[in-house]
């Protein structure tokens, strides 16, 4: 009997395992579903605002016009039509507010039902205009007039343009090559800076300190990986980005710089602890068989132990990349956001999770802003995807290499 | 040739060698025998300072190689590591090919020259029994040998620095007979050259390969004599236990 009870509890006990297992696999597989679902609808949504339309004068023969060109037509970069494929006449660009410096609001009716006509009026009478109004105020039936058709926003502007401009209007601009881009500068340079210096202290730790002193410094590393990174975005912003900006005479200390030292001080710990691991795990007799042989302390180091540990030190700097191409929040506080190609080191730059970060909160929801910026979120899991990947591939790499 | 006086070891406050003197004579196979935790291997260790590497460790007495004690301050260790070469009792190839494990040495020694390294390599290998085997693979990972092999490459990899001196410490006590039967008739060819000296818990085997035996027991070297009085005449009460397994 009693044997009976304590077989129902182990299949009980073991059913209730599998679940909460395949509950977690479940909620991880849809939180994925539901990004990239959210994500990929940017696709379908057109490249100017929602429920407006771009109209022009029926005599105009210009086709459609992709966002990047109705941009910089409001922003007056392009002003004839010529360069758009048209007659050699002027663009006018109209947007629908603009009405109301033409008629006065008691003209246009009391519930502006006569807006309509007045639009229509202005697109008739100008050959060379190209008006942006809501679908609602589009005047009907109206021969002048003709509307433009509108494309899709398309794969090729999103990774390949490169300006970021999410609520521009009438088109707004999704290019996230500058926030890719800033991405991986400063993760880049991030881990130019930690892997010398972890390397280096995994060394010291692993070889040189004694026994008290690693024992003093080991939880004191791994201390470093529990502050929470705003406390490191707050060091880097009170000391670090004015250090930086007086040290280098910089109009602003927030730059990709400040947010490399800061992510390279982040990914320290990660990378100290894996590598004096990996450096640790190095059999006794390796190190013994060189010494025997009448090598140095630092020849056995470099010849023996650091190739021996070699798949362990580049797992550390993976998973210091990883961390580092994550990092939001001190990432967002130090380098500044502005979202443009990094050139140098000295300018400002933005990155993927600190877009995120910063604009998810003013981005109406199903918007496009909204989709592209779960986009971004897609992005940065792929990129992450990959580094974990790779780490995992490095470190499972059997020892016998360094041929 | 070896010499110590009065050798007295500790582990922290564990007394390992208790007042040991002896003397090795050059081109000679010396083994220390004995049981477990008896300070044979610790002794062996003394001649290249291997124990070195183990913390809170102390010593006292003389420990001459080649007329000068070993443990003066002016000794650089890893110029008396190329002196006194050692064989650790697992095979212990590192992770590089067949060739580089047995130039390791060389490199270490700044030895730039390719032909010199190539020549002192080949020797090597023939001195230690494995060219034939490894010739045609030297590029390849020294951990696709068998054990026996990888001992015979440790012993190679010992060799390639010239010592006068080579240290076994149980190089056989992994391997399998045919392998072990290898490495000893390869004990007897190198003894024309060095000064070998082999720790064994296998007591045919010091019969087999040494020409003098001491026998260790808790830190004593209880007799120290040629093999075969050793093991046909034995002095004291207690080497004539060990040696016909009463105890140990």
């Amino acid at each position: 009997m009693r044997k009976r009870i304590r077989k129902i509890t182990e299949h009980l006990m073991q059913g209730l395992f599998t679940l909460s297992g395949g509950v977690t696999s479940l909620a991880i597989i849809l939180i994925i579903i539901f990004l990239f679902k959210e994500g990929l609808g940017l696709f379908r949504s057109s490249e100017v605002e929602k429920a407006y339309v771009l109209a022009v004068n029926v005599s105009n023969p210009v086709g459609a016009l992709d966002s990047r060109q109705i941009k910089e037509i409001f922003d007056y970069t392009y002003t004839n039509w010529s360069e758009l494929g048209g007659a050699d006449a002027e663009i006018i660009p109209f947007r629908f507010e603009d009405i109301f410096s033409i008629y006065d609001e008691s003209e246009l009716g009391n519930d502006y039902e006569l807006l309509p006509e007045k639009l229509g009026e202005v697109i008739a009478s100008e050959p060379n205009i190209l008006a942006f109004l809501p679908e609602l105020y589009v005047p009907k039936d109206n021969a002048d007039l003709r509307i433009l058709p509108l494309r899709n926003i398309s794969p090729r502007s999103f990774f390949g343009g490169i300006e970021w401009m999410p609520t521009a209007t009438p088109a707004a601009q999704f290019g996230v090559l500058p926030l890719i881009m800033g991405t991986l500068w400063v993760s880049f340079f991030a881990i130019l800076i930690a892997l010398p210096l972890g390397l280096g202290v995994a060394i010291y730790l692993s070889e040189l300190a004694d026994e008290r002193m690693r024992k003093l410094l080991k939880p004191a590393i791994e201390l470093l990986a529990g502050i929470p990174s705003v406390v490191y975005g707050f060091f880097g912003l009170v000391v670090l980005v004015p250090l930086i900006q007086r040290a280098l005479n910089l109009p602003v200390g927030e730059t990709a710089l400040a947010g490399s030292l800061i992510l390279a001080i982040m990914a320290l710990p990660t990378i100290i602890t894996i590598a004096e691991d990996a450096m640790r795990a190095t059999p006794k007799a390796m190190r013994e068989a060189s010494l025997a042989l009448g090598a140095t302390h630092w020849q056995t180091i470099y010849k023996v132990i650091v190739p021996y540990a070699s798949s362990g030190i580049m797992a550390a700097v993976v998973l210091g990349v990883g961390r580092a191409i994550g990092e939001t929040m001190a990432v967002l506080m130090v380098t500044g956001n502005a979202a443009v190609m990094p050139r140098s080191m000295f300018e400002s730059v933005r990155t993927i999770p600190a877009t995120i970060a910063a604009e998810l909160g003013e981005a109406p929801s199903g918007g496009t802003h909204y989709q592209s910026l779960f986009l971004l979120g897609c992005i940065l899991f792929l990129i992450t995807l990959v580094v974990s990947i790779s780490a995992e591939v490095i470190s499972k790499q059997p020892v016998n290499k360094g041929l | 040739m070896i010499e110590t006086r009065n050798i007295d070891f500790y582990y922290g406050s564990f007394h390992a060698l208790k007042n040991v003197s002896i003397r090795i004579e050059p081109h000679t196979v010396t083994a220390f025998i004995g049981p477990s935790g008896c300070g044979k291997s610790t002794f062996l260790r003394l001649f290249n300072r291997m124990n070195d590497l183990i913390e809170n460790t102390s010593l006292t007495g003389e420990c001459i190689v080649d007329g000068e004690n070993i443990y003066n301050k002016s000794v650089q260790v890893d110029d008396l590591r190329k002196k006194v070469g050692m064989v650790f009792q697992k095979p212990n190839p590192f992770p590089k090919s067949i060739f580089e494990n047995v130039a390791y040495g060389l490199r270490v020694n700044d030895v730039r020259d390719k032909a010199f390294i190539r020549q002192r390599v080949e020797e090597s290998l023939v001195s230690a029994a494995l060219w034939d085997e490894v010739k045609d693979k030297l590029k390849k990972s020294a951990f696709e040998l068998s054990g026996g092999q990888q001992q015979r490459l440790c012993i190679a990899r010992a060799l390639a620095v010239s010592p006068s001196i080579l240290l076994m410490d149980e190089p056989a006590s992994a391997l399998d007979p045919i392998s072990t039967s290898k490495i000893e008739e390869l004990i007897h060819i190198l003894k024309q050259e060095y000064t070998i000296v082999i720790v064994t818990h296998n007591m045919q085997q010091a019969a087999r390969v040494s020409d003098r035996t001491g026998f260790f027991m808790l830190g004593e070297l209880v007799e120290y004599s040629d093999t075969k009085k050793m093991f046909l005449n034995p002095e004291k009460a207690e080497t004539q236990n060990y040696i016909t397994g009463r105890f140990g």
